[in-house]
């Protein structure tokens, strides 16, 4: 399944939720913030957020900043 | 003391957490420098090497988090980064940073004043970062801005508070705290900020590209805290006519008079 995260597309096998597209990019959830096509997903979600070819996935974290 | 938005404020110093060499400088940095709010940014995580986690080396003590909207170059841009800002720390607070010229940094002031708009409906706690223009301050506040952030001088500039007279006339007016946000590049220019009366300073690259930033964090603190003493006792007035600071009454009447 093509997704594009963080504009590069990706192609991603077994992956059905967003659950699992961080686990697979071994992102622990609770350090990002995930955005599906522009729709903030909250953490409570993540799992039954489910991802179809062609979705815009952008993961956010905190870094440091001014 | 300092309160912003119901929120008291031992330090009135604000610290960037932008720049430094590492995770556990940038910690032993705030901490020297006992601010209670420091800023952070938001990025895409870089898939192919993610960073560690800002936040890991941040959670050893309670700061308040202050994300900024840094990259945006409109007010839409702007408030969806506050959303995301919002998702991620669970706070409302937001500095709010439109910068459409990334060779300036300087913050536009229409966009700033529609995404304040919006955002305070949105029931952000708006913190927005702006020219030193008395009057975009008047607005700012008027559209619920908690408080409002003039500019000493460019970000990371460390050109100090070039703004001084506008940023008096805001201090003046405003209602709400003023905090001098970007240009500090040494104490001094904090210290002389304060004494002005400003609520309180937010300062990042004159601390995190210091030689020893956690001794600079300290210096600031001291220096913000020196200003706002000196504020508070009441600074006296500048004259260009000298006045004395001995009594003149008693004066010896000749020179060398007293050996006679």
């Amino acid at each position: 399944m093509n997704i594009t995260v963080n504009g590069s597309n990706k192609v991603f096998q077994d992956i059905f939720s967003v659950t699992d597209l961080l686990k697979t990019l071994q992102l622990p959830p609770e350090t990002v913030v995930v955005e599906l096509n522009t729709i903030i997903i909250q953490p409570d979600s993540y799992h039954s957020a489910k991802l179809v070819e062609g979705d815009q996935v952008e993961i956010i974290r905190f870094v440091g900043g001014g | 003391m300092l309160t912003i938005a119901g929120t008291e404020f031992k330090s009135r110093l604000f610290l960037g957490t932008g720049k430094f060499s590492s995770s556990s400088v940038m910690a032993d940095a705030i901490a020297a420098s006992e601010c209670q709010m420091v800023t952070v940014a938001l990025r895409r995580v870089n898939l192919d090497n993610p960073e560690d986690d800002i936040m890991k080396a941040l959670s050893v003590r309670e700061y308040i988090f202050l994300p900024n909207t840094s990259g945006a170059r409109n007010a839409n841009e702007a408030i969806r980064l506050a959303h995301l800002a919002r998702a991620a720390s669970g706070s409302s607070w937001l500095k709010l940073e439109v910068t459409p010229d990334p060779r300036t940094l300087l913050p536009d002031p229409v966009e700033t004043l529609l995404a304040t708009e919006k955002l305070v409906k949105d029931g952000f706690i708006v913190l927005p970062y702006m020219n030193a223009d008395p009057i975009l301050a008047l607005k700012l506040q008027d559209a619920g801005a908690a408080a409002v952030m003039p500019l000493g001088s460019p970000i990371g500039t460390n050109q100090g508070v070039l703004t001084d007279s506008m940023i008096a006339i805001i201090i003046e007016q405003a209602r709400v705290p003023v905090v001098v946000d970007a240009g500090i590049g040494a104490p001094s220019h904090a210290a002389y900020a304060m004494e002005m009366g400003a609520d309180a300073v937010l300062v990042n690259t004159a601390i995190s590209i210091a030689g020893d930033p956690v001794a600079m964090a300290a210096a600031f603190a001291k220096a913000v805290e020196a200003g706002r003493t000196a504020f508070v006792a009441g600074m006296g007035q500048r004259s260009k006519q000298a006045s004395a600071s001995s009594p003149a009454d008693g004066k010896l009447s000749s020179d060398l008079g007293f050996l006679a």
